[in-house]
């Protein structure tokens, strides 16, 4: 049975038919093709599929499509401007936060969530707020540190974090 | 992974949440915020036919003053309560403990309601619902109930709550009073994230420094959430120092259904419970004197 849903998907409203057992992850990169969401664990233990569901950050392989109706998305397609990067992705590039890149997109929208209800975190907030996203390759110092770096820029320059989707809340 | 198929619905009232729950095809299971249920149904452990999403009734939403406790809505959100200033005022384990839960991606879907219906036994909520005596609020087209915390967990993942009831709100004890504290301490699962044990305690001290009345709930160690009476009755009229403690949580173990896994033998769990309780006990004591 089938069901129709709405939603925003970074700024674009979206109408779609779907059964109510596809994952927001599978809608989002099978029929929106919005790849840059990985699915690393399909367990909710990854964090590699990590989205803005009404501005905050959450698993997306652990939310129903159905369950998205009538919110707002965001993806990592949504941080860049145009050529401009989002700060978290300039910080991820400057301070070399990533190898493989797998854990990145949910890696920077875990970020980008982290910053949101905590602008100015220490480096402590930060490894516990990254909790929930695993990464095989960096040893985590990096990571720490660009979301340290983007911090600090965010807070110089508070225009330069684009991400509107939604307040946070319900 | 794919569940299996399932028929889907959002009321967006409580009437029609309790018709859809006694008229659609059964088995039907609530989703609340998912972060329990849907893993379950990927894996398949779990197939209703029928699942009603709570997300859009109104009436399960609220956080709300009522004296001598607060009262939160079963669709409240970890980072809802984690967030109230109400909750941060009046039962700070409550945030204590919830700052523990999971990860922040977990926090912002996982539900008060849904942690306690789904009574998972190494969910940390039932051992605060335990320490701040709650009472569970549910609803079913028959009309309404309250069922003590001490009452609701019965089993693994089995609570009081009958099929065709939705779990509404919970009352939590609040405990801003005077010569007052509270703690939770976890030893938390290295992979999961879960508690392997973990104690909520409360303490109130009298005019003289000695313990009025201890509340300890503990989770984890057994199949569900359960007081440590023993432990409690120890307490009263004691000095809290490290002897009175040491005393008392030697039994802190004693009379639980002890799990065992190859993460922790039931032994282990026994030892940390002891310990844990002592830590929790001794923290909340110290923010007691501080409250004096
Ligand atoms: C990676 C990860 C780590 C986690 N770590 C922890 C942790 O450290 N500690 C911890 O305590 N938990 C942890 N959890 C579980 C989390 O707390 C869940 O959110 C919680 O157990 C269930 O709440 P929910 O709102 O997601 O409920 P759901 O998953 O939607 O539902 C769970 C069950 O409760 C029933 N239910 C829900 N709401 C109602 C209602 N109002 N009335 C009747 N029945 C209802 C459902 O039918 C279902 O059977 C973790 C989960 C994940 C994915
Ligand atoms: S793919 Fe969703 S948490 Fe790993
Ligand atoms: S960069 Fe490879 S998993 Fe994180």
């Amino acid at each position: 049975m089938r069901q129709t849903i709405k939603l925003k998907v970074n700024g674009v409203e979206r109408q779609d038919d779907v059964e109510p057992r596809m994952l927001l992850v599978h809608y989002l990169r099978d029929r929106l093709n919005l790849t840059g969401t990985h699915v690393g664990c399909d367990t909710g233990q990854c964090g590699a599929c990590t989205v803005l569901l009404n501005g905050e950050a959450v698993k997306s392989c652990m939310v129903l499509a159905v369950q998205a109706n009538g919110a707002e998305v965001s993806t990592v397609e949504s941080l860049a401007r145009g050529t401009e990067y989002h700060p978290v992705q300039q910080a991820f590039w400057d301070m070399h936060g990533l190898q493989c890149g797998f854990c990145t997109p949910g890696m920077m929208m875990a970020a980008v969530g982290l910053l949101k209800r905590n602008p100015n975190p220490t480096d402590d907030e930060i490894r516990e707020q990254l909790e929930g996203n695993l990464c095989r390759c960096t040893g985590y110092q990096n990571i720490v540190a660009a979301v340290r770096s983007a911090a600090e820029k965010m807070q110089s320059t508070p225009a330069a974090a684009p991400v509107t989707a939604g307040a946070s809340g319900e | 992974m794919y569940s299996g198929d399932f028929a889907y619905y959002a009321p967006t009232s409580l009437g029609e949440m309790l018709t859809l729950l006694n008229n659609a095809k059964p088995e039907v299971k609530v989703l609340a915020g998912g972060q329990s249920l849907i893993p379950l149904l990927k894996l398949r452990l779990a197939s209703p036919a029928t699942l009603i999403d709570a997300s859009q009734v109104p009436d399960l939403r609220m956080i709300a003053d009522s004296g001598n406790t607060i009262t939160l809505g079963a669709m409240t959100t970890y980072f809802q309560a984690i967030d109230s200033p109400l909750v941060q005022q009046r039962c700070p384990l409550i945030i204590q403990a919830l700052r523990q839960v999971g990860d922040p991606q977990v926090r912002a879907r996982g539900t008060i309601g849904g942690s306690l219906a789904h009574a998972d036994p190494a969910g940390d909520l039932p051992a605060v619902a335990m320490a701040l005596d709650a009472e569970i609020h549910a609803v079913s087209s028959n009309g309404e109930r309250s069922i003590a915390a001490a009452n609701f967990f019965t089993d693994v993942l089995t609570t009081a709550l009958q099929p065709n009831e939705v779990l509404k709100s919970v009352s939590f004890t609040a405990t801003d009073q005077p010569a007052t504290g509270t703690a939770y301490v976890k030893h938390r699962h290295p992979a999961s994230g879960y508690a392997v044990v973990g104690v909520a305690a409360v303490v109130r001290l009298g005019a003289d420094g000695t313990c009025q009345e201890a509340r300890v709930g503990i989770t984890g160690a057994g199949a569900h959430a359960a007081r440590a009476r023993g432990v409690e009755q120890a307490l009263a009229g004691k000095t809290l120092d490290e002897a009175a403690l040491d005393a008392a949580c030697a039994s802190a173990a004693d009379g639980l259904d002890l799990m065992s896994d190859t993460y922790a033998s039931d032994e282990f769990r026994a030892h940390l419970t002891r310990v844990l309780a002592k830590r929790a006990l001794a923290e909340a004591a110290s923010r007691a004197h501080s409250q004096a």
